[in-house]
């Protein structure tokens, strides 16, 4: 039981639990599934003055976003359970063999855990490329989800699943964004970064 | 500031999806006690999902844009048809909130600028560039601070900054 627990969970098993979130934030408070709000209410609740604060986080981010910060808390409680209880996934070994030929063809080296050491971790964002992967990339990230107006799970599941249009579009762009960086940007960058003892 | 910019400012905030009358009561009915302990244990499967099912890996972000498995394909598009069919037995049986109000869903808006869909477009390929770099939406971001991967908390602070950022420049940007 414990190892299959451990292992990847099944896409036809999590998927679906992923999307009957959706009906249930709707049933419960008429809440919608977004997670990138939290970006803004967590600004808009940084203690400064207002006047610090462009307009676009002025609001009462407890009133209105209070319920989605304690979802996103139970977001990272979940994370911990899930960690603590059955280990960390051994994600490099669950991933196809064709990306771990590549990725290592790029110089990663490590493939435990949930994310390369090499990209992911207090030294590494010393170095220009950790700076590049968790900086510069967590800032588009919280740039392009509220520019666009959501996230993967704003316009990707609850967008898609009510047919909205411009989710569809914004979801074209998170692909498009995604394998600039994938197949233009990462197979100069990374051979040349983590390869070349720069 | 113009009516434009006032009508930006308050969009995506989190709106309750029931008629606009409603709102402010169903807001009220929608913070109590028990409705706030639904949302953390809704928030704790998900992370236990995303953490289980590997979608908060960066190697399976990759994999992803790589088109080297259905799994991530199949996470989101299973997720997407669950939640669509939810959506439509909704409507059908006029299913209510707890609280009692009507579910009406807002739809999302073309912006008002001279390049259609320009913010979903432009937006959504900055988003991309972000996602594929940290391997981590800002769901799987969460999961992973919870996880251990302390590192991504400097991820997750960057990201605020990137939405501060965007309340600053707002209103120079095609929405």
């Amino acid at each position: 039981m414990h190892s299959l627990l451990s292992g990847t969970w099944p896409w036809y098993v999590a998927g679906p639990l992923i999307g009957l979130i959706v009906p249930l934030l709707l049933v419960v408070g008429g809440k919608v599934f977004g997670i990138s709000s939290n970006l803004r209410h967590m600004c808009a609740a940084v203690p400064v003055p207002d006047s610090a604060k462009p307009s676009f986080l002025r609001y009462d981010w407890l009133r209105v976003g209070g319920w989605n910060m304690v979802f996103a808390l139970g977001i990272v409680v979940g994370g911990w359970l899930a960690t603590a209880t059955l280990g960390v996934p051994d994600v490099g070994a669950n991933i196809s063999e064709a990306t771990r030929a590549d990725l290592s063809s790029l110089g990663i080296t490590s493939l435990s855990g949930y994310a390369p050491a090499d990209l992911f971790s207090w030294q590494s964002l010393g170095s220009p490329l950790g700076l590049l992967i968790v900086i510069v990339g967590g800032f588009l990230v919280g740039f392009g989800a509220r520019w666009a107006g959501g996230c993967t799970s704003g316009h990707a599941i609850s967008g898609l699943a009510a047919l909205q249009a411009p989710s569809l579009v914004a979801v074209v762009g998170f692909f498009a964004g995604g394998l600039l960086i994938t197949h233009l940007l990462y197979p100069v960058l990374l051979p040349a970064l983590l390869g070349g003892g720069l | 500031m113009s009516v434009a910019a006032e009508v930006l400012d308050y969009e995506c905030v989190d709106t309750e999806q029931v008629p606009p009358a409603l709102r402010d009561s169903a807001l009220q009915g929608a913070s109590s006690g028990p409705a706030m302990l639904a949302y953390f244990a809704a928030g704790i499967l998900l992370g236990v999902l995303f953490v289980r099912s590997e979608v908060a890996s960066w190697f399976r972000i990759q994999e992803m844009f790589r088109f080297q498995s259905l799994h991530m394909y199949g996470i989101i598009g299973s997720a997407v048809v669950v939640a669509g069919l939810s959506l439509v037995i909704i409507r059908r049986l006029g299913v209510r909130t707890l609280h009692g109000e009507p579910i009406e869903l807002t739809p999302k808006q073309w912006g008002a600028g001279q390049v259609r869909g320009a913010r979903y477009w432009m937006g959504g390929s900055v988003f991309g560039l972000g996602w594929a770099l940290i391997g981590a939406c800002p769901g799987p971001m969460f999961a992973l601070i919870g996880s251990g991967l302390g590192v991504m908390a400097a991820g997750l602070l960057a990201a605020m900054a990137g939405t501060w950022s965007y309340g600053v420049v707002q209103r120079y940007l095609p929405h």
